[in-house]
């Protein structure tokens, strides 16, 4: 069965109601309303959505517009989706590596803790898909940090790694980066959304 | 002459927008060929926040207004829900040497000084959408003042200028071609947009004033067929603390350019001026 979503941008000064229509158009949804209340925003999504394909009707109703978003593949006779009582197809693993330190109680034992983590994952064959390093986490992917040459391996078997970039930027760490790329809230929370399962240490 | 100018932040860092506000509010001063004298803070700032920020932001600006040479005189802050922060400048220019926007003859070279984007990437960056790396070269382009490109310009006898803010640079050129009486040519080429500006255009991250720009004055704008409807919307989007569009006289191009280059000032040459009227882009 399709997904039907509502998405409510009323009262969003732009980029947001793009960026908001934007997720449920990547989250699989299909017939999207977005509810706006500026014209911009009107321009905005409607353009955004043509571009990737999709079909836009307007609604309007007194004061905002809502806007029926359907994709190409929607309007085919055959279904384009796999059938909802098949399991949704996971994504991959995401390691969210909140802290440099692995548990809480004691930042000495903490800190051993991760060590050892990053080294066993060198070693296990499945490792996680993608790394992301916020908080104090970038401590562990700039310099001076204990795990480097661990993550340098894991980033040779092609795992991802990303650091926050606020969070580089808030420790003073951004020109100190020595591993994998930076990242924003916006790639981090894709991420996230579109991960099959998420651990921390 | 006396400007004033104010806006709620454009980035995160305090400090920063302290720095791109003063820069935004001066470049009137520079428009118009002047140096800064002095000016007055003007800042709103909530009671609940905490006031180190507020010190950042005036220490930003502080910092930049005396890197233009002058100083701040003093200044008023009131109670607001949402920080703002510009300043009122006073700057002095010899009549001789004013710089309007009613100045620009046919056959003149247009020059722009800084690259484009600085309104889209940071309506992106609000979104969360915009590249750290983007954002970057972005603050970097609204800290720069226009300061070298305003001295380049007035030494080699230019005599019309405007500097690229809120009305984009469509909307700014359309004001200059109008008050000289004249058509500025501008070739979508040659213009120097900021690394991350057309993908944000793509994925149509177009803040507000980008369509009400449009809206304004797309009638007095004709596009050359092929340029895309993202490429028309960029060029109507806002800048904050944009460059200086200068119209060069043809026989003062070359000193203009030397100027330009014992400054390490960059400058595009993005157009002409012609007879006629409005803005054609190519």
């Amino acid at each position: 069965m399709m997904t039907e979503k509502i998405v409510d941008a009323r009262g969003l000064a732009c980029p947001q109601p793009v960026i908001m229509a934007r997720n449920a158009m990547r989250e699989g949804a299909v017939r999207i309303t977005v509810i706006v209340d500026s014209e911009t925003a009107v321009a905005n999504v409607t353009r955004m959505a043509q571009k990737a394909g999709w079909q836009v009707a307007q609604e309007r109703r007194d004061n905002e517009v809502h806007l029926r978003l359907t994709p190409p593949a929607a309007t085919a006779e055959q279904p384009q989706e796999a059938p909802a009582s098949a399991p949704a197809p996971a994504g991959p693993t995401v390691l969210l590596v909140k802290s440099n330190r692995m548990g809480r109680g004691d930042d000495q034992l903490g800190e051993i803790l991760i060590r050892g983590f990053f080294h066993t994952l060198t070693e296990i064959e499945d490792a996680p898909a993608v790394m992301i390093f916020l908080n104090s986490g970038v401590k562990l992917t700039t310099e001076g940090s204990p795990v480097l040459d661990d993550l340098r391996a894991l980033e040779e078997r092609g795992v991802e790694i990303y650091s926050c970039g606020t969070c580089l930027n808030y420790f003073g760490l951004t020109e100190s980066l020595k591993v994998g790329a930076v990242s924003n809230m916006y790639s981090i929370a894709e991420t996230l959304l579109s991960a099959g399962k998420v651990i921390s240490p | 002459m006396q400007t004033l100018d104010f806006f709620p932040p454009v980035v995160d860092d305090p400090y920063t927008f302290g720095a791109v506000a003063a820069a935004n509010a001066m470049s009137d001063v520079y428009a118009m060929g002047g140096e800064v004298l002095f000016a007055l803070n003007i800042a709103a700032f909530p009671r609940w926040l905490d006031r180190a920020i507020l010190a950042e932001i005036l220490r930003g600006g502080a910092e930049k207004v005396r890197e233009a040479g002058a100083a701040i005189a003093g200044g008023h802050t009131i109670d607001d829900d949402e920080p703002k922060y510009g300043l009122t400048v006073t700057g002095i220019v010899l009549i001789s040497e004013l710089m309007t926007k009613a100045g620009a003859r046919a056959g003149d070279q247009l020059f722009l000084t800084k690259p484009l984007g600085t309104g889209l990437i940071t309506t992106a960056a609000k979104g969360g959408a915009a590249e750290p790396k983007h954002m970057e070269g972005a603050v970097q382009c609204m800290l720069q003042l226009n300061r070298a490109a305003s001295r380049a310009a007035r030494s080699a006898g230019v005599r019309s200028a405007t500097d690229i803010t809120g009305f984009s640079l469509l909307g700014h050129a359309a004001e200059m071609a109008a008050a000289s009486g004249v058509q500025l040519r501008i070739y979508l080429e040659r213009l120097p947009i900021l690394e991350g500006t057309r993908q944000y255009a793509e994925e149509w991250l177009f803040p507000g004033g980008a369509h009400s720009n449009r809206e304004f004055f797309a009638p007095r704008v004709q596009f050359a067929g092929g340029i895309s409807e993202e490429e028309q919307m960029m060029l109507f989007t806002p800048e904050t603390s944009g460059g200086l569009l200068l119209a060069v006289p043809a026989d003062k191009v070359e000193v203009f350019l030397q100027n330009c280059r014992s400054l390490e000032q960059p400058a595009w040459h993005i157009g002409e001026v012609v007879p006629g009227s409005g803005i054609v882009v190519e």
